[in-house]
């Protein structure tokens, strides 16, 4: 018989999931996956269960299975065998024990990457099927530390990072004064209603990497944009709420956000670099709110600098010299089909891109994103190493002179920094923005 | 025996057409009303164009990454499941019969092909049945049902080889062909075989959801 | 100016020139519009001095090292938060408070504009001041302030001891509740939301708060409902009966509850921003009667016409007979009034502005980055660089437009039959 628990499985010791766990009953994990089995999933759950023909085609999308040396667990169609399958053949009658090792599969073990979505022929979505068990272990409490309290500086402060509203401000004002040593003109515009567009962050952009905003700002201004940015809550466009389970959150958060930008008569939001929050604001919150699509309009960063790139509003001053390759975040590519808009900034600023093999769609997830990253450091090392496919393809366009990796989302910059790290691979993580902010031409 | 013959071609044949048909139908109705009670708003989201997009390059061998990744899988897959539709369809002795039964008919195809494919079919079935023992990812996820569906479909194949080249006792095999025959389209709405109904509907959807609203490929 | 004027109401055009004050300063930020149009302001950068004012053409006295959100009040009074020396106060035409704090934002005025409040904070301690009175008890943190609408009470949420990072436990026991005049609730929540209070004395204050992780109520005064719901959103007091309204989730679907109550027969897909009629009688929320699909429900019914982005800020007239809500629908905006969608519809529309008598409905429109007027549904392609919401005379006959046309600051006064002519 084969194993039923995956090789190698990091030895949690959460105290999110121990305490989560330790007041459980048989009978409320039952009340759990029963209200969200026949009360909060529908059709979906239904048709991919029954259709699913355990054929195994989904495994050689998992960069887990690739990494894992094919440890079938990993697979994707594994997980679902380890979590969904069993609760629905228990009909709930499942114990803390069994909830705990299913949180720390669906939650540590799958990027919600939906790659195996285009290898299974009947297109099974696998990502949804672990959403659902993320839901159950958070009506049921469990959850790792990291990410819950992460999750309940959302629900506080509605943003990722604990930033108080005077904190947010007082960043923005600070680089804003930063910038003006380059450029003396320079203004973040707070709270100017009617300005064409909105431009929001994630929550660690002010937190640890005030200098995007520095950046961002500098593009802004030299193409001329009519933009504003909310001096109130509503400006972080992150979401981890989405990946806990905590749906309820996860519309606040974005109802807030998109309310923001009404109330300030924006045309548009331009988001920076960050891919589940593009999710998050693209095709999950505002549906779980009923906005069939963003009720405003969201770009992208990658997309926004196509854009000023296309437009001329802003010049390339001399190319970036180093060879470049790119990594195609899951999120704005399979999630938003941006990968060749990605390719033509990069070429317009780089003299040397490498492709990395297989891109595009078909690219290896990061493996920190779907909040995988934000269950922190006692999942850090199974992290890594469950991704040894990606630190091969990074090599490989290294072979082929690449010296740095552009990952335009924060999950994958991270991600893609831990890897370059544990594989001592040589290469340097770069935002196509500081690449853009390098090279253009400044006044 | 006679009297099973006649009951089997008879009564159990129609009533496991109905249960086919009826069943099928019934299958399709309980999901589309679950998704209007519950999930409505995938409605919202499918597109045709797209659907068929993702059909159409989910039906042809080799048109997509996962096909080429697999070739011998991909052949003995598409060889099998279009074997496995065309021989029942069109083999001469099941035309005679809706001809007697309902005076229709179409062009059969001669015996000598329904046995080629009859033969794929039951090697696809084995090459099935091999790669879930030998295969870990597959192993892992093996349960008793698959092999079940596996037999099921694998029988009327058997069968029917048997009693067409008239080893052992031609009435008994010819019989338990009818039979194998009979449960395995009564098996459709109740067992996983019901992916022939919902794979185009699963499809259709990611296909929409990658197509209109994420400008992605799905293959 | 290009004309005298004898009253405020008499149709006139008056011109303020703005180029000179680029020629002055470096540079100039967002102008800001009075409500009566007789001035206009904006942020100026002076040079190695800092900041300041510049009302019709001439700085405040004093300069700042940094000034932001100038905002005019109701009754015409400039405000704005500016530091000196590193401390941070709310200047008030041009006089600063006599209190310092480490950082004020969020402005709030009353009805009326005589009373103007803060939220700030203070060697990290944090807190409300209203007319230069900072709360004597401060937080770790405050969120969510509000002042009432008579100006006489003030309330946020707050948090009422530190949290370390990491800190599950303590979270999840609780420690936000809501303070009004700086005292706190007795009871705390794992979280508190958007606060209401009904507009003058004697009133309620209303709260979102969460029980537990997935148990969400309306607390008031302090006391939860007896009921929990799945989500619940910012509530609303009732003008006149003093009950409390408040849009609550409960099997996947979105009702209205009134003190804990079911109120409306049917539920919404989405149901939010409650409004009551000034004269009480109706009430009208933003609903989402199908996914995807907005407009507004009064009293439970929604209107027959709807849109498919959004549906926001609906607005009842002066004397509650009639009500506008915005509407996005193909990338657009409109308006729609009782039920009927205009057929104007711009890249933007503001907030709608009722005459006094509830007759007739203007709004401020921008394309392509130039401002113009929709009255009634009808037009006015002014083109102009900026401009304000129109105020309808008490009379309701003339509209006041302020707007930046041509550089000059213009305030233009008019009966509404010359609409679109001048």
């Amino acid at each position: 018989m084969p194993e039923t628990k995956p090789k190698d499985a990091p030895p949690a010791v959460d105290e999110g999931i121990e305490r989560g766990i330790a007041g459980l009953t048989e009978e409320r994990i039952r009340k759990a996956i029963r209200r969200v089995l026949s009360g909060e999933t529908g059709a979906r759950l239904k048709a991919y269960v029954d259709t699913c023909i355990h054929c195994g085609l989904c495994s050689e999308a998992c960069h887990f299975f690739l990494s894992r040396d094919r440890d079938p667990a990993y697979a994707p169609v594994g997980k679902v065998k380890q979590t969904l399958w069993e609760m629905l053949r228990r009909d709930g009658r499942v114990g803390p024990e069994f909830i705990k090792q299913a949180r720390i599969v669906a939650s540590t073990h799958c990027n919600l990457c939906k790659r195996c979505a285009m290898y299974c022929p009947f297109g099974i979505d696998v990502a949804y099927l672990m959403l659902v068990v993320r839901r159950i272990c958070h009506l049921l409490g469990v959850t790792p530390l990291y990410i819950q309290d992460t999750a309940n500086s959302h629900a506080a402060t509605l943003n990722q990072m604990w930033v108080k509203d005077d904190e947010w401000i007082d960043t923005l004002m600070w680089q804003e004064e930063e910038a003006r040593g380059e450029i003396p003109d320079l203004r973040i515009p707070l709270e100017k209603e009617g300005a064409d567009i909105l431009y929001s962050v994630i929550g660690p952009e002010p937190k640890f990497q005030a200098q995007l905003i520095y950046q961002a700002a500098v593009i802004l201004h030299v193409a001329g944009v009519d933009w504003t940015m909310p001096a109130t809550p509503g400006w972080d466009n992150s979401d981890m709420a989405m990946f806990t389970g905590d749906n309820e959150i996860m519309g606040r958060l974005k109802r807030a956000h998109f309310e923001t930008a009404a109330r300030l008569r924006v045309n548009r939001i331009v988001m920076g670099e960050c891919g589940h929050a593009f999710r998050s604001v693209y095709d999950v919150g505002n549906r779980w709110l009923g906005w069939s699509m963003p009720p405003i309009p969201i770009v992208h960063a990658i997309d926004f600098y196509h854009e000023l790139l296309e437009e001329g509003r802003i010049r390339v001053a001399r190319l970036f010299e180093e060879p470049v390759t790119l990594h195609d975040p899951c999120n704005v590519v399979r999630g938003g089909g941006l990968h060749e808009k990605a390719r033509a900034v990069v070429r317009r600023t780089c003299a040397h891109f490498i492709e990395m093999e297989p891109n595009r769609e078909h690219n290896y997830c990061c493996c920190a994103g779907g909040g995988v990253i934000n269950c922190g450091p006692p999942y850090k090392k199974h992290r890594v190493e469950s991704n040894r496919v990606k630190a091969e393809q990074i090599a490989a366009a290294k072979l082929k002179g690449a010296k740095i990796v552009i990952t335009p989302c924060h999950n994958c910059h991270s991600g893609i920094e831990d890897i370059i790290h544990h594989y001592d691979l040589g290469v340097e993580t770069r935002f196509l923005g500081d690449i853009l902010y390098q090279v253009m031409e400044k006044p | 025996m006679n009297e099973l013959y006649r009951l089997a071609t008879g009564p159990l044949l129609w009533a496991s057409f109905a249960v086919f048909v009826g069943g099928s139908l019934f299958r399709l109705l309980e999901l589309f009303l679950l998704a209007r009670r519950r999930e409505r708003f995938l409605f919202t989201y499918l597109s045709l164009r797209y659907s068929l997009r993702s059909i159409g390059h989910w039906i042809v061998p080799f048109a997509t990454v996962n096909w080429r990744r697999h070739p011998v899988l991909t052949i003995v897959t598409f060889a099998f499941h279009l074997s496995l539709l065309i021989t029942p369809l069109f083999l001469l002795a099941h035309v005679v019969l809706w001809d007697e039964a309902w005076n229709v008919s179409w062009p059969a195809l001669p015996d000598a092909w329904a046995i080629v494919l009859s033969l794929i079919v039951i090697a696809g079935c084995v090459f099935f049945f091999v790669r879930r023992r030998v295969t870990p990812e597959v192993a892992y996820v093996t349960s008793a049902s698959d092999y079940v569906i596996l037999g099921l479909t694998a029988a009327p194949f058997v069968t029917g080889v048997i009693a067409y080249y008239q080893w052992f006792d031609v009435r008994l095999f010819t019989l338990l062909h009818v039979v194998s025959g009979e449960a395995l389209l009564v098996a459709v709405p109740f067992t996983r075989i019901r992916h022939m109904l919902f794979a185009p509907l699963t499809r259709a959807y990611m296909g929409s959801e990658f197509g209109a609203v994420r400008h992605a490929r799905d293959w | 100016m290009t004309r005298s004027t004898d009253g405020p109401w008499d149709p006139a055009i008056v011109d303020l020139p703005l180029s000179p004050w680029r020629d002055r300063f470096l540079w100039v930020e967002e102008i800001q519009a009075s409500p009566a149009g007789d001035a206009a302001a904006a942020v100026v950068r002076l040079g190695e001095e800092g900041f300041s004012v510049c009302v019709n053409g001439d700085p405040w006295p004093e300069p700042f090292e940094k000034i932001w959100h100038l905002r005019y009040a109701p009754d015409g009074r400039l405000v704005a938060l500016a530091s000196r020396e590193g401390e941070w106060t709310v200047v008030v035409d041009g006089v600063p408070w006599e209190n310092r704090f480490s950082f004020v934002w969020n402005p709030l005025f009353s009805r009326d504009g005589s009373r103007i409040a803060v939220a700030f904070q203070r060697d990290m301690a944090y807190g409300m001041a209203v007319d230069d009175v900072p709360w004597e008890e401060t937080f770790p943190n405050l969120t969510c302030p509000l002042l009432r609408a008579d100006g006489a009470a003030t309330a946020a949420v707050v948090q009422t001891e530190p949290l370390s990072e990491g800190d599950i436990v303590k979270y999840r026991e609780g420690i936000y509740t809501a303070a009004v005049d700086g005292r706190p609730w007795e009871r705390r929540f794992m979280n508190v939301w958007g606060l209401a209070c009904s507009a003058d004395g004697g009133g309620r204050l209303a709260a979102e708060v969460r029980l537990s992780p997935t148990e969400y109520t309306i607390a008031v005064d302090g006391t939860p409902w007896g009921e929990t719901f799945a989500c619940v959103w910012t509530p609303l007091v009732h003008p006149v009966r003093g009950t409390v309204l408040a849009p609550v989730r409960r099997e996947g679907s979105w009702w209205l509850a009134e003190d804990g109550r079911i109120l409306w027969d049917r539920p919404f897909v989405q149901l939010w921003q409650p409004q009551v009629s000034p004269d009480g009688r109706h009430i009208a929320a933003v609903v989402a009667p199908a996914f995807g699909r907005w407009t507004v429900a009064v009293d439970g019914r929604p209107w027959k016409a709807t849109a498919g982005e959004m549906a926001s800020d609906p607005c009842f007239s002066p004397a509650g007979g009639r009500l506008a809500v915005r509407f996005k629908d193909h990338g657009r905006w409109t308006i729609a009034v009782d039920g009927r969608v205009w057929r104007q519809a711009r890249q933007m529309v503001f907030t709608p502005v009722f005459s006094p008598d509830g007759g007739r409905l203007c709004v401020r429109f921008k394309e392509q980055g130039r401002f113009g007027y929709l009255l009634d549904d009808r037009p006015w392609e002014l083109a102009a660089e900026a401009a304000w919401d129109p105020v309808f005379s008490p009379a309701g006959d003339r509209l006041l437009l302020r707007t930046v046309e041509g550089g000059l600051f213009r305030r233009r006064v008019l009966p509404l039959e010359d609409f679109g002519k001048v």
